[in-house]
């Protein structure tokens, strides 16, 4: 059965970032398995090494040694254009920024990546079920991103992770950009959608945030303490 | 069918910076219509030269060597081409019409009026071969004169006409067709006489000017060959020129001049490429965290490449539809004003410029647009996204 296998693996994983003052080990022979269902907080200082692990985790990077699996493939075997493919079928990402892109309206942003990947509009009302689903009503699908609340903001960066079912939410600091009821809301969202079953990963620095999640990971120097 | 959506990206931005946008495009199209209308204005040149010559080239025209007599009102001559010369340059021309003549530029008196004007002498039974008449009758006897075509209008000769020719009298039988410049003869503005008169009047045996005839015009070369070889054996005796290839010289300088020209225009067009690049640096040096998203979200490179390609497109292609449109209006103007005429803007190989114009402003701004969109396809997503 899948539900034993990790969705996210990594073994050994180092990451060494080659700066013009030397090398810097930014993760240190990390291992680490998330199992399907999980909602993990990754924690720690600024420099610990979260926002690496968080890249490499959303494949947007891969390591410098070790191996990652995610979803039971190995992403060092892969090419620019199938990381790319696995960023858009298998993650969602939410980012403290919420990071719409300003050129589309509401509907548009969560339609984007549905496009992407099925090559058509979308014409069975996903988005909009979506958008229902994080409490967004009909007349603000029209709206530019810029038009809304960060709270808004927020919600339609949730709706579009999960236009196109990925298996794994990865969150970047949800509630950085939000006040505390709002982030409240944003939170509990979360919440409920991994109460559905949605593996969830999250880098914060916020305990408060970070107790939402059933598991937390601490990073200190690029290692798991 | 996602194709769609990154050119809906490209339209949006394209918009969105309308003012640089639409600077940009001015630039393609004052390109373009540069291009064009120069295109259009040289290749009108081309075409109405082409047609105010009469030669269909397939004369060869012989001077004695050095006595090179061109154009009305010349006749710095050495020397001549004797009766003996024209029976050889007819034996070295095969079957092929061999018409000498003679030249020069005399006074004319009609009425009151005097004037200069070239004077012709042939053989009565030559002149059909070369000229055509237009009213009246051919020239038959030594009494009588035939007039061209652009002396008769200023002189307001017919047939009947008299005109005094030096210290003679002579009566006009013919009008000449309106012939225009050629490389042989240019009978428009001459009076045309027998031979014997002229040789009695101007006290002259010898000729002027031979012109060869060739029935197959593929045989000009071969002909004018031989007559060369015959003629020049140890000096060079003659001269000969083949009107064929003196056209095609004519012609092709023409062509060299517009093809100037029209590089010209090319200048303003590579102009208008560099404020494209420009702009589209510009585009996505700001867009920068906007392409961090996309590509994270799972935008494959090529997308993003095509995203920014289609941008510069836009671009090129309004530049081009406009500068179309004004390379006509401009070129109507530019061939009204230099030609007084605009049948020729209406030839399909003058208004080929104009797509030809449109496809260079278009290739322009597409060659323009590559390196900003490689550039963006191919920035690291993380430091991308990382970007304020």
């Amino acid at each position: 059965m899948t539900e034993s296998m990790p969705v996210i693996s990594l073994k050994n994983v180092c990451k060494t970032y080659s700066l013009p003052f030397g090398d810097v080990n930014a993760l240190k022979n990390v291992s680490l398995d998330i199992m399907p269902g999980d909602f993990v907080a990754i924690m720690g200082p600024s420099g610990s090494g979260k926002s690496t692990m968080l890249n490499l985790v959303g494949s947007l990077d891969v390591p410098t040694s070790g191996s990652l699996f995610i979803d039971g493939i190995d992403i060092k075997k892969l090419t620019d254009d199938e990381l790319t493919n696995l960023r858009r079928d298998t993650i969602g990402f939410i980012f403290q920024q919420f990071n719409l892109i300003p050129l589309l309206n509401v509907r548009e942003n969560v339609e984007y990546p549905y496009i992407l990947k099925y090559r058509h509009k979308d014409n069975e009302g996903r988005c909009e079920e979506l958008l229902h689903r994080v409490d967004l009503t009909d007349n603000m699908i029209h709206h530019k991103p810029n038009e809304l609340s960060g709270g808004q903001q927020q919600r339609v960066a949730i709706a579009r992770a999960l236009v196109n079912n990925p298996k794994i939410l990865l969150c970047d600091e949800p509630t950085g950009n939000l006040d505390s009821k709002t982030g409240q809301q944003v939170m509990e969202l979360l919440s409920e959608l991994n109460s559905h079953g949605m593996t969830v990963i999250m880098v914060t620095h916020d305990q408060n945030i970070a107790e939402y999640a059933r598991r937390q990971i601490i990073l200190m120097d690029g290692e798991i303490v | 069918m996602s194709n769609r959506i990154f050119f809906e990206f490209a339209k949006r931005s394209v918009r969105l910076h309308w003012l640089r946008s639409s600077l940009a495009v001015i630039g393609i199209v004052i390109g373009v219509a540069a291009i064009a209308s120069m295109g259009m204005l040289g290749n009108s040149l081309v075409l109405s030269v082409s047609d105010s010559l009469s030669d269909v080239g397939d004369s060869i025209v012989i001077y004695p060597h050095g006595g090179i007599s061109q154009g009305p009102g010349s006749v710095v001559k050495n020397d001549k081409i004797t009766e003996r010369q024209v029976k050889d340059i007819k034996s070295a021309s095969g079957g092929n019409a061999v018409i000498p003549l003679y030249s020069t530029a005399d006074e004319i008196k009609v009425g009151g009026e005097d004037g200069i004007a070239t004077v012709y002498g042939l053989d009565t039974e030559d002149m059909p071969v070369v000229l055509n008449l237009a009213d009246g009758q051919w020239l038959k006897s030594s009494s009588g004169a035939m007039a061209g075509s652009r002396l008769a209008e200023e002189y307001e000769l017919k047939p009947g006409s008299r005109i005094k020719l030096g210290d003679n009298n002579l009566r006009i039988v013919g009008i000449l067709e309106e012939r225009g410049m050629g490389f042989d003869i240019n009978p428009d503005n001459a009076v045309i006489v027998t031979d014997k008169f002229y040789s009695s009047t101007y006290d002259q045996d010898d000729y002027d000017q031979v012109i060869v005839k060739v029935t197959d015009i593929n045989d000009i070369e071969s002909v004018m060959d031989a007559i060369d070889k015959k003629m020049n054996k140890r000096d060079d005796v003659i001269d000969a020129f083949d009107t064929k290839a003196i056209l095609e010289t004519i012609l092709d300088t023409f062509g060299k001049i517009s093809m100037f020209t029209t590089a010209i225009g090319g200048i303003s067009l590579l102009v208008a490429g560099v404020s494209i690049f420009n702009v589209q640096m510009m585009s996505v040096t700001e867009r920068i965290k906007e392409i961090g998203i996309i590509r994270s979200i799972g935008t494959q490179k090529n997308e993003v490449l095509r995203m920014f390609i289609y941008e510069s497109l836009i671009l090129g292609f309004f530049g081009a539809t406009l500068g179309a449109l004004f390379s006509f209006v401009g070129g109507y103007l530019a061939i009204l004003i230099m030609l007084q005429e605009t049948s020729y803007l209406f030839e399909p190989s003058t208004l080929i410029y104009i797509p030809f114009g449109m496809a260079f402003g278009i290739a322009t701004s597409l060659i323009s647009g590559l390196y900003p969109a490689w550039k963006a396809s191919n920035l690291n997503p993380i430091e991308a996204l990382r970007h304020e």
